[in-house]
């Protein structure tokens, strides 16, 4: 069937389209967004509304140390990309185990608030609106954390085999293009539950 | 060329056993085997669904009537739109998309054929989950129990307190399988389109059907998901003893209301768009002239996209917003009407003036403008608040939204099964039995759903079980369950048609429509790889340009 060839002064042109992994990834967020969205609107929409405590401004203590720590993962996955794209496979595989270590404080640190706040001030998912929204909310987000850090770890796996090279960059892209996604949530989140709903 | 290699194939298929064909349909990833997968899962779920919507209309044949009790007509209704929402459209549609994209924009798959089985077995999953609600979701009435709570499930009624047992269990978790499902082809197809078109294929070249679909999947991608996160919710609720619907901890009944309908009513036009593509590669090759203004088309499509998101509370003008979101609503909806209006008139504009063969598809396509045309009316009428809060929750919805999914959905549909049918199978649907379909079908429809916006302007309610003589709603009432009958007749002259005409069709060809985009460039069946080389295009209808090499459109564009 190569028939349909007839006029074929464009072939010469280069054709070049997206990579499809990341207009996939793109597509994942657009959704994963969405779900967010629907989250941290009703989030907002119960804040004050609670009938019994704890209330979000008695229990709540800002994580700044770990806020930082997942923030700054986004750096350290950014220069993780560059460099395996330069073949530095060594610093490549130091910056992203870093990266994961980041991403694993940070997650430590939301199971020690939550289970702060369900030994110290007895806040369960069922306490009241708060409890319900606050542990999905968060909840939500770490859920997406540790199934970046899996994905991660599945690649530092692969990098000490010694099969990531710089031919997997495009690839490598893609995840980081997730982890930084959940970082940004990560402020949404962060401003809504610590900022907004205080 | 390709066709030789396909005789080699069949003949190899027909030596096997049949265990080793069905493992290769149950581990197949190709794109061409999935689409019928999903086509034919949808359409099974069709018939079952098309029951429980008889079953309905029997008991409401007659006032007093006691064919089915009243809490069997709740699962009825409940069933009966999950199942033709969720199982039916989506999965029919997608299964369309999945066959056709990727051979129209010239790809020998879609971009990601290991996600595309899985979303597909997702979904089968999904369905699976909530028709084995019949068995295991031991509820309110004893064993055995489906969801009957609306396809809807408002809160509270879906809490643990007023449906216990499984029964909105199954529905919830059978919907959120089928939506991550959803989500995933929705990613394929818009990567496929993105990132897979052949040389040539700009998107300004791209045939309708592939923008459409591509529109389509953006939706797909912002409405399922908040019904995902409303059924996480839901799952918290009443898994968790959360409180996010549970009104009497401060919760609030209609914000799920709000979060059901941000996904409900986009739906409706994730459901639509694909027929609107549909009808843009049906008409134009029925009428012998290229589709009427294209780029307008595409535009139109995005607007009603952006706009359809915005749209949502004209299902709740009844609840008591106030008065500055009742005429945002108002507004907004009829502002859809705008870009609807706008692809209406091109196809019109693209029958003006050519030379129109009334086949099959073209006759269903034609019934579809005349019967969307009417539905958009009624959605009209149903967006101005004033009007709606006496209709709302009356039998002129339920007539509305039918209008819609039958008149235009369906009658799309088995244009494009007529249309594609022997380019999926190899051998061409019966133009006899189609036209019978076509009539027979017709004539049930508006039948039945002509009628049933009488009733409704009578004040009968929808979901009641039955109702009391007297009242002038008996003599419609049983004729819209003769018009129900009269379409189940046309829809089994339908699928004896796919039966037969499987077996005993005639020959298709590559090309029996003589069209203009690459799908037909093929042979019928087309071959697994789809196409030998790579092909080339430099217009939006490529076979035009090599049927006339003398006037290519190439030249014009």
């Amino acid at each position: 069937m190569s028939a349909i060839t007839t006029p074929l002064q464009e072939t010469a042109v280069t054709w070049k389209l997206p990579y499809r992994g990341k207009v996939a990834m793109v597509c994942l967020i657009i959704a994963e967004s969405a779900i967010f969205t629907i989250f941290v609107v009703a989030y907002l929409f119960y804040v004050g509304k609670s009938n019994t405590g704890p209330t979000p401004r008695e229990v709540l203590e800002t994580p700044i140390f770990y806020t930082i720590c997942l923030l700054s993962s986004s750096l350290t996955i950014h220069f993780a990309g560059k460099l395996l794209e330069r073949g530095r496979r060594g610093v490549f595989l130091g910056l992203w185990l870093l990266t994961i270590v980041l991403g694993g404080l940070f997650l430590y640190g939301t199971g020690q608030e939550w289970h702060r706040l369900i030994y110290e001030h007895g806040l369960t998912i069922s306490t009241n609106l708060f409890g319900t929204t606050y542990y999905s909310l968060v909840g939500l987000h770490a859920f997406h954390v540790t199934a970046g850090l899996i994905l991660l770890s599945i690649v530092l796996l692969f990098g000490l085999a010694g099969h990531i090279g710089p031919e997997q960059s495009a690839r490598v892209d893609v995840l980081s293009l997730y982890w930084h996604f959940v970082d940004a949530v990560w402020i949404v989140v962060f401003t809504v539950v610590y900022v907004l709903g205080r | 060329m390709s066709s030789d290699v396909l005789t080699i194939q069949t003949r190899e298929v027909a030596g096997q056993p049949w265990v080793q064909t069905l493992h290769e349909w149950v581990t197949t990833v190709d794109h061409k085997r999935l689409g019928v997968l999903y086509i034919l899962y949808a359409l099974f779920f069709l018939v079952i669904g098309g029951i429980e919507a008889t079953i309905m209309r029997v008991q409401l044949m007659r006032p007093h009537n006691d064919f089915v009790s009243p809490q069997v007509f709740n699962r009825m209704f409940t069933m009966h739109g999950t199942t033709m929402i969720f199982f039916v459209a989506m999965p029919i549609l997608f299964g369309f998309a999945n066959y056709l994209v990727p051979l129209m924009i010239g790809a020998r798959d879609m971009a990601f054929p290991r996600l595309n089985a899985f979303s597909f077995w997702l979904t089968a999953f999904g369905g699976l989950l909530l028709y084995f609600s019949f068995l295991g979701g031991s509820g309110l009435y004893g064993a055995g129990n489906a969801p009957d709570v609306g396809w809807w499930a408002y809160a509270p009624l879906a809490s643990r307190a007023f449906s216990p047992g499984h029964s909105s269990d199954y529905w919830t978790i059978a919907l959120l399988a089928s939506g991550f499902g959803s989500i995933g082809t929705a990613v394929n197809i818009i990567a496929t389109i993105i990132s897979m078109r052949c040389p040539g294929m700009k998107l300004s070249r791209m045939p309708l059907f592939a923008w459409l679909n591509l529109v389509m999947s953006g939706m797909v991608l912002l409405a399922i998901t908040p019904l995902s996160a409303a059924q996480i919710m839901l799952l918290v609720d009443r898994y968790l003893g959360g409180h996010f619907f549970d009104t009497q901890a401060g919760g609030s009944a209609t914000l799920w209301m709000h979060f059901f309908w941000i996904f409900g009513h986009p739906e409706v036009y994730v459901l639509i768009i694909p027929c609107f593509a549909f009808a843009s590669e049906i008409i134009p090759v029925f009428s012998r002239k290229p589709i009427f203004g294209y780029p307008v088309m595409v535009g139109a499509t995005v607007c009603i996209a952006f706009v359809s998101m915005s749209v949502w509370a004209h299902h709740m003008f009844t609840i008591g917003m106030n008065s500055y979101a009742n005429s945002f609503f108002t507004l907004t909806t009829m502002a859809v009407g705008v870009p609807t209006g706008i692809k209406i008139f091109n196809w019109l504009g693209t029958m003006w003036g050519g030379k129109i063969q009334f086949r099959t598809p073209m006759l269903f396509c034609i019934g579809f403008l005349f019967q969307f045309l009417i539905a958009g009316l009624t959605g009209i009428m149903l967006a101005s608040s004033p009007f709606d809060w006496q209709l709302s929750g009356s039998y002129f919805v339920v007539a509305h939204f039918h209008y819609v999914i039958v008149g235009g959905i369906l009658f799309a549909l088995f244009g494009a099964f007529y249309y594609w049918y022997p380019k999926i199978t190899g051998s061409m649907l019966n133009e006899g039995l189609g036209k019978l379909h076509f009539w027979l079908f017709l004539i049930g429809f508006h039948l039945t759903f002509d009628l049933m916006h009488i009733p409704g302007l009578l004040g009968m309610p929808r979901r009641i079980y039955t109702y009391e003589p007297g009242r002038g709603w008996d003599t419609l009432n049983f004729l819209v369950t003769i018009g129900a009958f009269v379409q189940v007749i046309a829809t089994l002259v339908f699928v004896a048609n796919l039966i037969v005409s499987y077996f005993k069709g005639a020959k298709a060809g590559n090309d029996p429509w003589d069209a203009w985009t690459l799908e037909w460039s093929v042979s019928s069946p087309p071959p697994a790889y789809n196409f030998a080389s790579t092909p080339a295009v430099s217009s939006r209808r490529p076979l035009w340009d090599l049927k006339h090499p003398e006037d290519p459109d190439s030249r014009y564009e």
